[in-house]
């Protein structure tokens, strides 16, 4: 379901987030300059650019792991007060080293829960991972080592991983990266079911045009400051993408 | 220590003694060979505190930063007892954080590679120890602290290894996870609110008291094995944290009696056997997983 709140009045009846003015800079070097980006929820943004142009690096300036200037907000629905939202992160896919000893339900839980991976886990707590996984339809993988896991089952975990708890802005890094044509829609149509019965944005970086017309409702041209927003077609007919990308 | 502590542990030790003299063994007899059953205490006190933390350096990889470690609780150890500590080891241990924390710091600020840095503070840090230990005061207390000498173990000492035991545990209930996280996917702990370096650092810092703790009795030239090879057998054999995490300290443990006991028989170093042993079992593990 394609979605379009921009232009209109959306920031009162949809929780946003607001990147405004961001900056971030390595030394003399300028990386992102002067970013500013408007997201609603029900809404998929794709960020677009060429290698270097800083779409990795906003990323990152959101999650917290780079220093910026600049302000990134976010809103709930019926109030304008901004709170730090919760963010779920699925990184390009990584690779794992295949022998490391931690299955599925090792890293699900090391990274959502507090009880100690490495003692008995129980069949409760065996059980509320196997429904985190189920939302991804992955939950055959829960004994699997993770570093024997496809490329495509990876990503799908780490979605599961970056779902809970229910965040409230979803980052994508490159979700097509070493993923097959069929673990990538299974994974689109996940965010998409998601997205559809919670308060969440999704901001996702990519080089696919395809999937990019398919998938997103709003698109960033970026190199180094924004190039060109709008939706898919505009961006993706427009001289400016054409003159960046060919 | 007071004279009422002092009557606490010697019950304690009592209790002990005459447990292992239920063995039938010949090291096993009443009222004898006591040094060799204080041994004993202290290898199941260290084992599996090695064993735990030696899932999280091999995961980390971490095995040359420990063994820096290794060499800034020997420099300690000298500092601490040249500066006429009564009891060096409170010296040695906050020399051991100071520099633990030094190294991990350098390391996340500096943009020379990890391996330059760390290989640096470990040469200068050997050398700084065996310039104030050579120096006048001869070689005798030099080689207790490199080769060690397990049964020269005091109770009062079995003291400090059963609490920091108590404190790894507890540590480790509380940090295991992130840690894990992090050694998997550094981006990923970020996104949840871990803090991968100070992690890191109260990481470093335990393993440097670990490390010195133990050294007086393990040496510091095979102490970095015992932070190695329980794990590095393991993870040959298991692929799921909870197992991983059991094959790590019943290897220390096994391996660590058997070589305890061995060396009292052979008259080696009984630290050196433990480490041999476990040697042993990380070729046994190769095997099984090459076979497999």
């Amino acid at each position: 379901m394609r979605v379009n709140l921009h232009g209109t009045n959306a920031c009162g009846v949809a929780c946003c987030t607001k990147i405004e003015h961001v900056s971030v800079s390595a030394g003399m070097e300028m990386i992102l300059d002067d970013v500013s980006l408007h997201m609603h929820c029900g809404e998929t943004t794709a960020l677009i650019g060429p290698n270097g142009a800083g779409k990795s690096t906003l990323m990152r300036a959101i999650l917290g792991e780079l220093p910026h200037s600049g302000d990134i907000r976010f809103t709930n629905a019926h109030t304008t007060v901004p709170i730090r939202p919760v963010i779920g992160y699925v990184p390009q896919t990584p690779r794992f080293d295949p022998q490391y000893p931690a299955t599925v339900c090792d890293l699900f839980l090391a990274c959502t829960s507090r009880y100690p991976v490495w003692l008995p886990c129980g069949k409760k707590r065996r059980e509320w991972v196997r429904e985190g996984l189920r939302m991804v339809d992955v939950d055959y993988t829960i004994d699997r080592r993770v570093g024997v896991l496809s490329g495509g089952e990876l990503q799908r975990v780490l979605l599961a991983l970056a779902l809970n708890p229910q965040p409230q802005l979803l980052l994508l890094d490159e979700p097509s990266s070493g993923v097959d044509v069929h673990g990538l829609s299974m994974f689109y149509e996940t965010v998409e079911r998601v997205k559809e019965s919670a308060d969440l944005s999704v901001l996702l970086i990519s080089h696919d045009p395809d999937l990019v017309c398919k998938y997103a409702d709003r698109v960033v041209l970026i190199n180094r400051r924004v190039v060109k927003s709008g939706t898919p077609d505009e961006v993706l007919t427009s001289a400016e993408y054409k003159a960046l990308l060919g | 220590m007071s004279i009422r502590n002092t009557a606490v542990l010697g019950d304690i030790m009592q209790v002990w003694y005459a447990i292992v003299d239920l063995l039938p063994f010949s090291w096993a007899e009443p009222g004898q060979g006591l040094f060799f059953k204080n041994a004993l205490l202290a290898v199941l006190l260290i084992a599996p505190l090695f064993g735990l933390l030696s899932t999280m350096i091999v995961n980390t990889k971490m095995a040359f930063f420990s063994e820096s470690l290794g060499h800034g609780a020997f420099t300690g150890m000298v500092v601490g007892t040249l500066a006429g500590f009564t009891e060096p080891l409170w010296g040695a241990v906050v020399f051991s954080i100071i520099f633990a924390l030094l190294v991990t710091v350098t390391r996340a600020k500096a943009r020379l590679s990890s391996d330059t840095i760390i290989g640096v503070y470990s040469a200068v840090s050997i050398a700084l120890g065996l310039v104030l230990a050579t120096r006048g005061t001869g070689l005798s207390k030099l080689n207790s602290l490199l080769v060690g000498d397990l049964m020269s173990v005091r109770p009062a000492e079995l003291l400090w290894a059963a609490l920091l035991l108590l404190g790894v545990v507890v540590y480790w209930l509380i940090a295991a996870n992130k840690l894990v996280t992090i050694s998997l996917h550094r981006s990923i702990a970020m996104s949840r609110g871990i803090r991968p370096v100070l992690s890191e650092l109260i990481f470093s810092v335990v393993v440097a008291i670990s490390v010195t703790v133990a050294i007086r009795w393990v040496g510091m030239l095979v102490i970095n094995a015992l932070l190695i090879l329980p794990a590095a057998a393991a993870r040959n054999l298991t692929g799921s944290m909870g197992r991983f995490t059991l094959a790590s300290v019943l290897l220390a443990l096994i391996c660590g009696i058997g070589g305890c006991i061995g060396a009292y028989y052979i008259g080696c170093a009984a630290s050196a056997l433990i480490v041999l042993c476990l040697g042993g079992c990380f070729g046994l593990t190769m095997l099984a997983r090459v076979r497999s």
